[in-house]
């Protein structure tokens, strides 16, 4: 049952630019953020709090780093790859991050086709999206194997610091995890709009709510949040 | 004169607020268990939290039977002691006023208190409360493992709340750790929940401004729940990982009982970073809603808008932020850089400022009031005695030279029940006689309450006015017994007893409040839509207890702030918050 509740549009007054204007938002009513549908908020305020966890996390490796009394392992060395008789630093972990970053673009593009009302073209590159993170965890499980033949465990390794290892496993899995929930969601949405959910506004199986497409912009905010936490830990795991 | 906002609501566009879909359950099942109704929600984490409480509250008969009469009993040994010092703190602050302030009283009273008619995602917010017993299951399942429940002490922290000597370090700490991350994970979804539709579900005419100060203190405990609970997160998995995994993030090289441990090189203080990252915020996320309720009460109460209204609502917001920045004061004594010291004690200084106007405030909204000591009120005037008295201990403890001396004595014990446990909790009781009335449709029996009040406040003043005394004699806390110590007198022993029959008398009489609850639903007298007239819009619902959806066929429309008590002209001494300007009744003079 929908209990409509008698409403102002939004479009009947001019919005104010600048600073004001997030001034008069947020000393109207009913709204203090014009215009952003309440999954989109909701998301923006996880992703808020996510980012304290994996600050907390990236924190933490700082410190275990800085505070470890045994020397730290030399990064572009433990993640070199031999590929054709030569030794890159770092290379495998440069496709990955590539990898990921292009999935950033697909979703952004998935997004534009959605609000144009693309069913086939927000498939497809929502599939895609889904393809490019499933690589990306496909490499990293490849990463973690090459470790692990090579000794390293999250209580030690050959190289040097044990924190090492825990960090590594820790924090790249935590993110791996959030890759792996993205895509397993990306999928799903990409289902609701194959079988245009989303233009009939079916409700959800679980939640009840009608569909909409929103949905796969606030999917989008989450994919483009995992991929800039992978550019941080990049930065701090790997370069550092 | 009109009363519109002061504001700029005038000049901001009118949003569009989307149709809330409502799931109508048709079963019983659907109603009252798998309910996605916030208010049933609400009752749920209610009861929930209440009997994990009573559970904290029977542990602290156990601590106090120990030390009131040492050697007498001999269900008591060092391991349980200490297992109920940590169980007891733990549940107390987490799973019972936690839960209870933004779970409780969050989701029963945000939705009604904005109009809105329920939360914004009713079925995230239901699986929150499920993931929320999950974790309190847990954690009961703790006391029945091998070993019993970790005796690491509500702070947890490493090495020793991992080493075996340590009560229940090896399945006690594992179930504390993996309920405490479920408790986070329900408890974001709820969060989320509440933030959200705060900020955006509110209904016409209800800008952020004329919130009463209740939701805004539910609104920024919630916001700091969130944001701080994530370091509580990471180090529970850090924590595991050192337990299950051996890695080392927390744990040094160290030899404990004769053997040389297998962790290497890990760091400590890094725990406790974490922890008090966490921890005090937390003790805000307890207080905040409390300083919001009690704004209403004495408003309501004293028939008198809450002085300075805007003061109070960026006090909040002050002492919400200023609380991430002073953790550090848990931890003199920890061996960080003593520069860190003189850093956090300035920080924790500085929120006395907002605090201490807080406090002026309610005590000037008091002043020439029409006082009404009703249960609530007698409540709110509890809760503004003990917490004074708290918050100037905290001077004491937040500074560096004083602090340290005190540091694990008696006197931190006084102080922190002083400000988050009595203060709160004289709160929570002032707030469910409040609105008791508005879930059951009954009003809470009266005698009972006035003496349930005075039986709680002068019993807790009777517990800790002389732990503060035993604070300062060096009485150590966390001890099982103190032994034949020099610079402890004998008679610190009969304090200790006296303290410990004030706390069995003040337990006891907490069953006489559950026995009122319970008589009431069934017995009380009729309340009617708004027994106490107060102009807050959970007290305008058409129907008393408020349906699902809350406000029949249209929303309320809201034409002013939260607080006109006794508006000079008007012929009620309130003014409902959707009675528009043109409306209200004026017979005496011509305005
Ligand atoms: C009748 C009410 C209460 C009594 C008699 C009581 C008594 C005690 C006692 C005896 C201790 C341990 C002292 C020690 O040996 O260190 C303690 C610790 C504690 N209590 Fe309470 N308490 C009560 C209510 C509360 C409430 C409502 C809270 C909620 C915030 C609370 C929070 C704590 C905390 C956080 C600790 C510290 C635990 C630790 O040291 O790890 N208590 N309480
Ligand atoms: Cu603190």
């Amino acid at each position: 049952m929908t209990q409509a509740t008698p409403t102002h549009t939004a479009a009947s007054v001019p919005l104010v630019d600048g600073v004001q204007g997030i001034v008069a938002d947020w000393s109207s009513d009913q709204r203090a953020f014009k215009n952003v549908p309440w999954g989109k908020a909701m998301m923006w305020i996880f992703l808020l709090s996510d980012t304290f966890i994996f600050s907390s996390f990236l924190i933490s490796y700082m410190t275990v780093r800085m505070s470890a009394v045994e020397p730290w392992p030399n990064a572009s060395e433990v993640f070199a790859l031999t590929l054709f008789g030569k030794s890159i630093p770092l290379i495998l972990i440069a496709i990955m991050t590539f990898v990921l970053i292009s999935s950033s673009g697909t979703m952004a593009m998935a997004v534009k086709f959605g609000y144009e009302k693309n069913r086939k073209m927000t498939f497809i590159l929502l599939l895609l999206t889904a393809a490019l993170g499933a690589t990306f965890v496909g490499m990293q499980a490849f990463e973690w194997t090459k470790l692990i033949h090579e000794g390293v465990r999250p209580w030690g390794n050959p190289m040097g610091a044990a924190q090492f290892g825990s960090a590594f496993f820790m924090i790249t899995g935590f993110h791996g995890t959030h890759v792996s929930i993205g895509v397993i969601f990306l999928i799903i949405v990409a289902i609701k709009v194959y079988r245009g959910d989303l233009d009939n506004e079916r409700p959800g199986f679980l939640t009840g709510r009608k569909g909409n497409y929103e949905m796969v912009e606030t999917m989008g905010l989450y994919w483009h949040f995992v991929d800039l936490v992978w550019v941080f830990i990049f930065a701090v795991f790997y370069l550092w | 004169m009109d009363y519109a906002a002061h504001d700029a609501s005038t000049f901001a566009p009118p949003a569009e607020v989307g149709e809330m879909e409502l799931y109508h359950a048709k079963t019983f099942i659907g109603k009252y268990i798998w309910s996605q109704d916030a208010k049933v929600i609400a009752i749920q984490y209610a009861i929930t939290a209440i009997g994990i409480g009573l559970v904290a509250l029977v542990l602290s008969w156990m601590m106090r039977l120990q030390l009131g009469f040492p050697d007498t009993f001999n269900f008591i040994d060092p391991s349980n002691y200490l297992q109920s010092v940590t169980l007891h703190g733990m549940i107390m602050v987490i799973y019972l006023l936690t839960a209870l302030f933004l779970g409780g009283f969050g989701n029963y009273l945000i939705p009604l208190m904005v109009g809105a008619r329920d939360m914004v995602f009713p079925y995230v917010n239901m699986v929150s409360y499920w993931v929320y017993l999950a974790a309190v299951l847990l954690l009961v399942a703790s006391f029945f493992v091998p070993g019993g429940p970790t005796g690491a002490g509500w702070t947890l922290y490493p090495p020793q709340a991992i080493l075996q000597g340590t009560p229940g370090a090896t399945w006690g700490i594992i179930l504390m750790l993996v309920s405490l991350a479920l408790f986070i994970i329900g408890f974001t979804m709820g969060g989320l929940n509440y933030v959200v539709t705060v900020l955006q579900a509110r209904t016409r005419g209800m800008t952020l401004m004329r919130m009463p100060l209740t939701i805004w203190g539910i609104f920024m405990a919630t916001v700091l729940a969130l944001l701080a609970f994530p370091a509580l997160f990471v180090s529970a998995i850090m924590m595991l990982f050192d337990l299950l995994l051996g890695t080392s993030f927390f744990m040094p090289a160290l030899v404990s009982m004769g053997q040389q441990g297998e962790h290497t090189g890990g760091n400590p203080i890094l725990f406790q970073h974490l922890f008090w990252f966490f921890g005090h915020p937390e003790v805000y996320i307890v207080a905040l809603p409390a300083f919001g309720i009690v704004s209403d009460l004495l408003s309501v109460h004293a028939r008198k808008n809450i002085f300075g209204y805007r003061m109070m609502v960026w006090a909040i917001v002050a002492i919400g932020g200023l609380s991430f920045v002073v953790w550090a004061h848990h931890m003199y004594v920890s061996g960080m850089n003593p520069y860190f010291g003189f850093f956090f004690a300035t920080t924790t200084l500085i929120i006395a400022i907002p605090t201490a106007l807080k406090v002026y405030n309610w005590v000037l909204t008091l002043w020439h009031g029409n006082i009404h000591l009703t249960v609530p009120m007698l409540f709110a005037i509890g809760f503004i005695f003990a917490f004074i008295h708290g918050g100037l201990t905290g001077l004491f403890l937040g500074n560096v030279t004083v602090s340290v001396p005190l540091s694990d004595t008696m006197f931190v014990v006084a102080h922190f029940h002083m400000v988050m446990a009595v203060a709160p909790i004289m709160v929570v009781f002032g707030a469910i006689y409040h609105w008791y009335p508005k879930i059951t449709g009954r009003m809470l029996d009266d005698a009972m309450g006035k003496f349930h009040f005075w039986a709680t406040f002068l019993g807790t003043y009777a517990i800790y006015l002389p732990m503060h005394y035993l604070g300062f004699l060096g009485v150590p806390r966390r001890y099982f017994a103190v032994g034949g110590t020099d610079f402890i007198p004998e008679s610190a022993q009969s304090l200790n007893a006296g303290i410990t029959i004030a706390a069995l008398i003040v337990g006891a009489v907490q069953m006489v409040f559950l026995y009122n609850l319970v008589w009431s639903y069934f017995k009380g007298k009729p309340s009617g839509g708004n027994p106490w007239n107060a102009t807050t819009l959970e007290w305008q619902t058409p129907d008393t207890p408020p349906t699902h959806g809350n406000f029949g066929p249209t929303l309320p429309v809201v034409y002013r702030w939260a607080y006109d008590y006794s508006v000079p002209g008007a012929d009620q001494d309130f003014i409902p918050q959707n009675v528009p300007a043109g409306e209200v009744a004026r017979s005496g003079s011509k305005s």
